[in-house]
């Protein structure tokens, strides 16, 4: 029997193609939230593998902050475009300007987390019934908790207490009207796994993800990017360093990391002796001790 | 193509160290407060898998908790509530790799309220490590999990005897669990059972062999994690097809392509050979088999592949890809063994859902023909009510045939959950045991208890 042997990668691999066809199969109206970080990358990639020679059986959806990278932006509509994928874009702005949410007032003003506001307006909008995630659960504490298929109520928020079982790979996608599910096909995937793919797969990544020189401002630790939604307090100043960046998420509250990874290779060295978790560079996360756990439960991805 | 994209360049390869290492998934299992958790943290910490940041954040905490030494069950139980109650509420993943393996970790909840969350972590692992607090011994919640995990199919246990700091590193107290714990497996079908005295809280034979326990010769936890031979709990045998969905791509390149996807749950699959659609019966021969890396010649567990044939066959998800001399049982009657999460009683009179492979059909249960008294493991033919956490046979009747094997010969065609039909909730699992419903053959007499 030795014979038939899969690599861990691999078996991912097939994971995840199969839990991605599940939401084709079990859900009227899914969506992809694709937002150019390298996990919706490596997601985006797997569904084109899993529905080929067909096109994207849903569209991909993009919450814009307006505090994005650019080169994430740029990556995402060439992504959209290559893939021949309808792609979805909404504004945490205009969820602001309708007066749905507030801009956040301090010190580290963000719109991370109004973009939850703006992702359960989309998702009423369109009437979608299941939205696939990149997160993986080696990622946070919550996200260690989190099933395959989670189940998310009428507005929008998990129960982590009240999980649904999982058993094997039978996933149970049935819901009452106006709930929907929240679908992690790279649930068991860790940071070096999907490195480990992009490299196999020869994926193309945005620019930021590489070593490059940039001006930042080190606040609490975090080396924040120099932007004007950036006010600089006292004694605080921009400096260019080298950096890329290990997680891509809203340009306010995503942290640099100096580093001078430039190819693919370098990069897997780094992440294989990195002694920091990749949302160490969060800002986010820092907020409080359970602030993803609390976000999750409101209808955070 | 623009500025900001990067393709990587050809000459970059995969690690191929890292890829070649092999995978153990492995869950914890005992009663409430026996040490999973620490164990699992004790575990990762030792083995020095825990970043900086993580263990910054977890001496942080312990301090604020007014705790004096670091509380590493905190590694795994990261809900607010799990937190505030000093318990585990549901399974936490982590994953870690050492030189030699890499590894899936399901710690899960020893509380008799979350059984439910406990078989999840179990229903994918290939060990069990079950801990025994060396004070109490063997108690009713560690026949629970241990009868689980045989149920389950699970071939390893390590028998972990915990908190061993609290019973002075007494060899005769460890033998006397070993004896108590062996007696009662004797009626389980675990194939292969291990016991290692440990302390979690200190790291006594964790990942270092402990030197407070001379009188143990055996290996300490990781090691023993690294080396366990793990056997494929896949069948290559039995071919057998899922269908999940239909591929077909509405454009001029490939007008023709019928792709009917799924993931294969046994056996080979050839282009050339001979399927049979089930429950139609309707013949046809592979044309392709498509996998994420391109054509491929053979098809096998667990791969998710797309198969196209030879002719217009009706065939869509739900229905089943045998081979003509190889078939699973198509039948509209099963019995099985259920576990029970719901805190609503089953209901013999009711009509549930069932979802097994990729179908999903109304039942209705026929028959409770005994539940399972966890602590003697006998059966009961008395109290024929299945609550929460219960463990019984039952027979169900289908709305629409199933294509099944039995439990133990195939994983996924021998199992199904039941969803209530009102509140969607996952409210049972199963394994199906012999198809016609008569009884096993006197062979078998244990593994109807244990393993089906
Ligand atoms: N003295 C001693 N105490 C221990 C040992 N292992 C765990 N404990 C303590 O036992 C208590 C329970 O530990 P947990 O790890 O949370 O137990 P658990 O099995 O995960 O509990 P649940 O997940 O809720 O079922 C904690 O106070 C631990 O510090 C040990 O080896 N020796
Ligand atoms: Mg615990």
């Amino acid at each position: 029997m030795s014979s038939y042997n899969l690599t861990h990668l691999a078996q991912l691999e097939h994971e995840a193609i199969f839990v991605l066809r599940e939401v084709a199969a079990q859900f009227e109206r899914p969506a992809l939230l694709f937002s150019g970080g390298k996990d919706s990358i490596v997601m985006a990639r797997l569904a084109q593998k899993a529905f080929a020679p067909a096109k994207l059986p849903f569209p991909l959806v993009h919450v814009d902050t307006g505090h994005n990278f650019s080169e994430a932006i740029e990556y995402r509509d060439w992504f959209a475009e290559d893939v021949g994928a309808r792609l979805i874009v909404r504004y945490v702005a205009d969820s602001i300007k309708a007066g749905r949410c507030q801009e956040e007032k301090g010190l580290n003003p963000s719109r991370n987390g109004l973009q939850t506001v703006t992702l359960l307006d989309t998702i009423e909008e369109f009437k979608f019934d299941a939205c696939l995630g990149g997160a993986r659960r080696d990622e946070e504490k919550a996200r260690a908790k989190e099933r395959f298929f989670s189940h998310r109520d009428e507005f929008g928020q998990w129960d982590p207490k009240n999980q649904r079982p999982e058993l094997w790979n039978l996933f149970n996608g049935r819901k009452n009207q106006g709930e929907h599910f929240r679908v992690f096909p790279l649930s068991n995937w860790t940071e070096m796994d999907v490195w480990q793919y992009i490299a196999r797969e020869k994926l193309k990544i945005p620019s930021i993800y590489f070593s490059h020189q940039r001006r930042v401002v080190n606040r609490n630790g975090v080396l924040l990017a120099e932007s004007p939604f950036i006010t600089l307090l006292d004694g605080e100043h921009y400096e260019e360093r080298t950096v890329r960046y290990r997680t891509v998420g809203d340009s306010t509250c995503t942290g640099a990391v100096e580093s001078p990874a430039s190819t693919m290779a370098e990069i897997i060295q780094e992440v294989a002796s990195a002694r920091v978790t990749e949302r160490g560079t969060r800002a986010d996360d820092k907020r409080s001790e359970s602030s993803m756990e609390d976000r999750k439960k409101a209808g955070y991805f | 193509m623009s500025a900001a994209l990067y393709a990587t360049s050809t000459n970059e390869h995969t690690d191929e160290h890292y890829l070649a290492m092999d995978l153990l998934r492995f869950t914890t299992a005992g009663s409430v407060d026996d040490g999973k958790s620490t164990l699992i943290g004790r575990l990762l910490y030792d083995s020095k898998a825990i970043f900086e940041d993580t263990l910054e954040n977890l001496e942080r905490v312990t301090e604020q908790r007014g705790e004096e030494t670091l509380n590493l069950a905190l590694l795994t139980d990261g809900l607010r509530a799990e937190r505030e109650q000093g318990i585990t509420i549901d399974v936490a993943y982590r994953y870690f790799a050492t030189p030699k393996r890499k590894f899936i970790i399901a710690d899960t909840p020893g509380h008799i309220q979350y059984t439910r969350n406990m078989v999840t972590g179990a229903s994918t692992a290939n060990l069990a490590i079950i801990l025994i607090d060396a004070r109490k011994g063997v108690i009713e919640q560690t026949c629970r999990h241990s009868f689980i995990a045989s149920l389950i199919g699970i071939p390893h246990v390590i028998v972990a005897v915990n908190k061993m700091d609290l019973v002075d590193f007494s060899e005769a107290r460890f033998q006397e669990i070993v004896a108590q714990y062996s007696e009662f497996a004797s009626r389980l079908n675990i194939p292969d059972i291990k016991f290692i005295p440990i302390s979690a809280l200190h790291g006594d034979n964790v990942v270092e062999n402990s030197a407070r326990m001379p009188w143990y010769q055996g290996g300490a936890l990781l090691y023993t994690l690294e080396t366990v031979y793990i056997g494929s709990d896949l069948n290559h045998i039995d071919p057998r097809f899922p269908v999940q969905t239909v591929i077909r791509p509405n454009n001029d390149a490939h007008h023709d392509f019928r792709g009917f996807a799924g993931r294969v749950a046994g056996g080979v699959f050839k282009p050339g050979d001979e399927i049979i659609s089930l429950p139609s019966g309707l013949p046809a021969v592979i044309k392709s088999i498509h996998g994420p890396e391109g054509e491929l010649a053979e098809a096998f567990a667990p791969m998710s592949v797309a198969i196209t044939l030879d002719r217009e066959i009706d065939s869509s998800r739900g229905d089943l890809f045998a081979k003509p001399h190889n078939q699973p049982v198509v039948t509209q009657d099963i019995e099985a063994m259920v576990c029970w999460f719901s805190p609503i009683k089953l209901n013999p009179a009711g009509k549930y859902i069932l979802r097994h492979a990729t179908r999903e059909t109304k039942c209705a249960v026929k028959a409770v023909r005994y539940k399972v008294n966890i602590n003697t493991l006998h059966k009961n033919t008395e109290d024929l009510t299945i609550g929460m956490n219960d463990i019984g046979r039952i027979h169900v009747r289908t709305a629409v045939p199933l294509m099944i094997d039995p439990y133990k010969r195939n994983r996924t065609t021998g199992s199904f959950i039941i969803i209530d039909e009102f509140t969607n909730a996952t409210v049972g699992a199963g394994m199906i045991m012999w198809p016609d419903g008569s009884d096993r053959p006197q062979s078998e007499q244990f593994a109807d208890m244990g393993g089906l």
